[in-house]
């Protein structure tokens, strides 16, 4: 089980409060718990990473484990404590104004 | 009696007032989506409970919404607005080529028939269409695939297609406008487009009559009249007979001919509303006096409506998409400033009453008539 944490516009939009809990088959990589979360909650795409080229949005980061994980690969595995559940990913807003 | 509903997209929310016919007291509900940027919200005249609305935020992108309710609930619907095709280039401010990227949904026109078939306007700058009530958008390419294309270049405010008008008599005609390319017409449905911008003239590029390049804020246009259409420019308020085949300028005695509004009275189609503002940089009214100039005689001849607008100290602006008319006897006109306040009057203009003084500033306003 992979919880995820959202951002407060992200919740709203998908409806849902607190922690998303997503399982995730396979190896657990960005992409991979990317692809969970857009699948259950399809609103939320094209909001975290463009629509075509899959990009990360330039002001959403990836934080997990007290490390940006913004830059590293998208199918590089996450940390354990994230595959296993034991600390959460979390989707980040970038400060920057407004 | 008739009631009236008044769609109002600010930069960090949407807001629904409502009123009965007179006009005078009115119901608030919002914000919706708080925190976000609305754009536009318009709602469907086949069916007036269906609203699209444009919902972006600069660090999550565009997603859209709709109402089946007249914006008591919402639903998330489609936001995938990819280019067809290889995008190609248009120039950048700095003359050079520049990769066409979808940013935002500024304009919102829903089909005069269908409640299900929604247009989009984009920047940059492209026209798409729904045909499933937003969840899917396809581009009209043949717009941005007009030869001119590649010559196109953004406006201050970026390079928005920020007018869409359906001719109530003719399926296939539509216009659009982007600034800062200029109006263009379809007679096919949007399949192929012509630019319509013969008689512009703009001082802000080399040929000052050229086929593309204008800076076009907005266009109007009467349901009974669509041939004649009414265009506020960077510069100059511009008038033309022949759908768009040529134009003549009406600026007559405004006192500056720069604004981004212009609307036309529901039933008069001569009488024409306009919000000047000074400019080049300063985008406020002239001497911090907020007026509308109404036009009885479609053009030239224009007088200044003040009565219960702010005639000191004012200085807010009036954006491209924040006048809306009603359709009620006397019509009402409505406009929002970047100020925050939406301003009403019940008496075509006559005199006026702000319905919110303090909302974030104002980005659009559309009204819807009911019954």
């Amino acid at each position: 089980m992979i919880r995820v944490v959202l951002p407060a516009h992200l919740r709203t939009l998908a409806r849902v409060e607190g922690e998303v809990t997503l399982d995730v088959e396979g190896l657990a990589t960005q992409r991979s718990v990317l692809d969970a979360l857009e699948a259950r909650y399809p609103m939320l795409r094209g909001t975290l990473r463009d629509h075509v080229t899959q990009q990360r949005r330039p002001f959403v980061r990836f934080f997990a484990c007290e490390q940006d994980l913004s830059h590293e690969s998208p199918d590089a595995p996450l940390p354990h404590a994230v595959a296993t559940g034991a600390e959460p990913f979390l989707v980040v807003g970038a400060i920057a104004g407004g | 009696m008739s009631k009236v509903r008044v769609l109002v997209g600010t930069r960090k929310g949407a807001f629904v007032l409502a009123s009965d016919g007179k006009r005078e007291r009115w119901d608030i509900s919002g914000p919706h989506f708080a925190g976000w940027e609305m754009y536009h919200l318009k709602g469907s005249p086949a069916d007036p409970n269906r609203i699209y609305a444009s919902q972006s935020s600069g660090w999550f992108g565009q997603t859209m919404q709709r109402s089946n309710d007249g914006g008591k609930t919402w639903e998330p619907v489609g936001n995938k607005f990819v280019y067809d095709g290889v995008p190609g280039t248009h120039q950048w401010y700095d003359g050079t080529a520049h990769p066409w990227e979808f940013k935002r949904v500024w304009h919102l026109e829903p089909s005069l028939t269908d409640p299900d078939t929604v247009y989009a306007g984009v920047e940059d700058a492209a026209l798409f269409r729904s045909t499933d009530g937003g969840q899917n958008w396809q581009e009209l390419s043949g717009l941005r695939g007009h030869g001119s294309g590649p010559h196109w270049q953004p406006g201050a405010g970026g390079m928005c297609l920020h007018t869409i008008l359906l001719d109530p008599s003719n399926p296939q005609r539509m216009f659009i406008a982007i600034s800062a390319a200029g109006a263009f017409r379809s007679d096919d449905a949007g399949k192929t487009w012509k630019p319509i911008n013969r008689g512009l003239r703009s001082q802000q590029i080399p040929d000052q009559d050229a086929e593309v390049g204008h800076c076009v804020h907005r266009i109007a246009m009467h349901r009974s009249r669509p041939n004649v259409l009414f265009m506020q420019k960077h510069w100059d308020v511009m008038r033309t007979d022949n759908a768009g085949e040529s134009w003549q300028e009406v600026s007559g005695n405004l006192p500056t001919d720069f604004g981004f509004v212009i609307d036309v009275h529901a039933h008069e189609p001569d009488t024409i509303y306009v919000v000047p503002i000074k400019s080049d940089s300063e985008h406020f009214p002239l001497e911090g006096k907020l007026c509308v100039y109404r036009s009885r005689t479609g053009g030239n001849e224009w007088e200044a409506l003040t009565k219960g607008l702010p005639q000191s100290d004012c200085y807010v602006n009036v954006l491209r998409d924040a006048m809306a008319i009603d359709s009620l006897d006397k019509c009402g006109v409505y406009f929002g400033t970047t100020g925050g306040q939406v301003y009403a009057s019940a008496d075509a203009g006559d005199s006026w009453a702000p319905i919110v003084r303090d909302l974030p500033a104002v980005l659009s306003v559309e009204v819807q008539t009911l019954p």
